[in-house]
């Protein structure tokens, strides 16, 4: 960071605070969920317990998927697919966050350290930003928005069915519904709360004067796009708890306390 | 101003209840080499940062250079960092330390120095000039401009920017870069991009001016990996990240990135 006109400090950075505690934090949150999904994500068992189905596995689009009565079984791979069938919905919501204008800040930071905090020198020699392949498909964000509508709407669904018994009669509820409720809730807010759909609602606009619910609208997701951060945790975490939820009724460790 | 109003109250007030004495360390020195230098010095209650660096001028360093203007936060002026935190002195509580904690005052590192805590920073006055103005619509004469308040409002909050530079240089794109000053406008001047593109009145799209497309292909936006730090130091709380840079990328994206926008465009032939 030295050029030979500034001021000679040969220190990375005086900071005293403890700068370091967020970006490693960051970074622990970040891979405790790449580790749990990982494994969830390959495991390819005990992610449907009638009527819940693992967000993970949800919508199921290859042939070797449990059976979910009235649930999210959509075949468009055909049974030429072996792998664990997550893998091939989980690229969407993978592909969302990403390119999340949020998480970019946070591995940028945390695992790349450029930087890793204000004004603390970052160590790479060289910057190039998302001027250059790959970062600067970055700039694709708005297209995994419009799949991560997608998959969400099919959780609403998933939700929906949840309010189902064991044995697929409506008009029931368990504990597993309130876990699936709050997540939906979540993942709706993080996902309309994007600064691509910011944009896309009302941002790209010159005269908000010509377009009143455009306006409206835009403002409405600027209040949400304020919790931005806050709403990326909440969903990752939820989204992370209602398929460990589904892993603990499936594999028989747990039973869904029903409400009525 | 003969003698600053900070240092006659310092004499004035030696000794006064409440008064303790700080450790500061204040970097001495100009582009040919300099060092920390340290001092005890005394704080009184309500002071700030830009009081002691005054009350050194006063009492132990009287060619200590420091620039200062309003001492309220509004010229943007008194820009340095504190404990390696780029922040405005005159904006820094002293409150905020403990009083038994060494404060470190450097200047802007980002930036060439002329000496002690005073920097040059013309790079921003070069980039501001790359920057086209605005563009006045031709069927209207100064004067005529009728905009409505909600086509106004979102460019306002970048009005609000106080040009004190500490965005420009907490930003890692050039300040640990050097060599990208020449392609990086940097927050500050890509944030004035913004304001200009979502004027309701600014003609440039119509003389052929793209501020989309330049402020990826001339202005370095592509550089900004919205770390948001311009947006934690600035003394004017303004959303640079949120508002500016992240909706002006969107826009670039509009232009350079997204065949559907493209197409919908011509298909169209406006923009909003």
């Amino acid at each position: 960071m030295h050029s030979a006109a500034r001021a000679a400090i040969p220190a990375r950075h005086l900071r005293t605070d403890r700068w370091w505690l967020a970006p490693a934090a960051t970074a622990a949150g970040l891979l405790a969920f790449i580790v749990y999904s990982t494994w969830r994500a390959f495991a390819n068992a005990d992610y449907y317990h009638a009527p819940y189905v693992s967000p993970f596995y949800s919508p199921c689009l290859a042939e070797n998927c449990h059976t979910m009565r009235g649930g999210p079984n959509w075949e468009i791979f055909g049974s030429w697919w072996g792998l664990s069938p997550a893998l091939l919905i989980l690229i969407f919501p993978l592909g969302f966050r990403l390119t999340c204008y949020y998480y970019r800040k946070a591995y940028y930071r945390g695992f790349w350290a450029s930087p890793p905090a204000c004004a603390v020198a970052e160590p790479h020699k060289k910057y190039t930003g998302e001027t250059r392949f790959p970062l600067i498909l970055q700039n694709i964000h708005r297209y995994f928005f419009y799949f991560a509508v997608l998959v969400a709407g099919v959780l609403t669904y998933d939700t929906a069915l949840t309010f189902r018994d064991e044995h697929y009669h409506w008009g029931h509820m368990g504990l597993g519904s309130l876990v699936f409720l709050v997540n939906i809730v979540l993942i709706w807010a993080y996902t309309v709360s994007c600064h691509s759909c910011r944009h896309i609602v009302g941002g790209r606009l010159r005269h908000f004067s010509k377009h009143p619910v455009r306006y409206r609208l835009w403002g409405w997701i600027g209040r949400l796009n304020e919790r931005h951060m806050l709403l990326a945790w909440s969903s990752l975490i939820s989204v992370a708890l209602a398929d460990f939820y589904v892993f603990l009724l499936a594999s028989g460790a747990f039973e869904d306390p029903r409400f009525f | 101003m003969s003698e600053p109003q900070a240092v006659q109250d310092g004499k004035e007030q030696s000794g006064q209840a409440g008064a303790y004495q700080a450790h500061f360390r204040v970097w001495r020195g100009d582009a040919d080499g300099g060092e920390l230098a340290d001092f005890q010095v005394e704080v009184h209650e309500g002071e700030v940062v830009l009081d002691i660096i005054h009350r050194l001028q006063a009492t132990q360093t009287p060619d200590l250079a420091v620039r200062w203007n309003c001492k309220a936060g509004k010229c943007g002026s008194c820009s340095a960092e504190i404990n390696g935190r780029p922040r405005l002195m005159c904006m820094t509580r002293m409150s905020v330390f403990d009083r038994t904690e060494t404060i470190t005052v450097t200047p802007m590192r980002a930036f060439p120095v002329v000496r002690d805590l005073v920097t040059d920073v013309s790079f921003n006055y070069a980039k501001a000039r790359e920057i086209p103005s605005f563009v006045p619509p031709a069927e209207l004469a100064p004067g005529e401009y009728r905009m409505k308040q909600e086509d106004v409002g979102r460019s306002q909050e970048f009005r609000k920017c106080i040009e004190c530079f500490l965005c420009q240089d907490t930003c890692h794109v050039v300040r640990d870069h050097e060599e990208n000053k020449a392609a990086f406008a940097g927050p500050r001047f890509l944030m004035r991009i913004a304001e200009l593109d979502m004027h309701p009145l600014d003609a440039a799209p119509e003389s052929g001016i793209d501020r989309k497309g330049s402020a990826q292909d001339d202005h370095g936006l592509g550089y900004c990996n919205i770390t948001k730090c311009c947006t934690e130091v600035c003394p004017e709380n303004i959303k640079i990240t949120d508002n500016a840079l992240i909706p002006l990328k969107e826009r670039a994206a509009d232009r350079k990135y997204d065949p559907l926008v493209w197409l919908g465009n011509k298909i169209r032939r406006r923009t909003e």
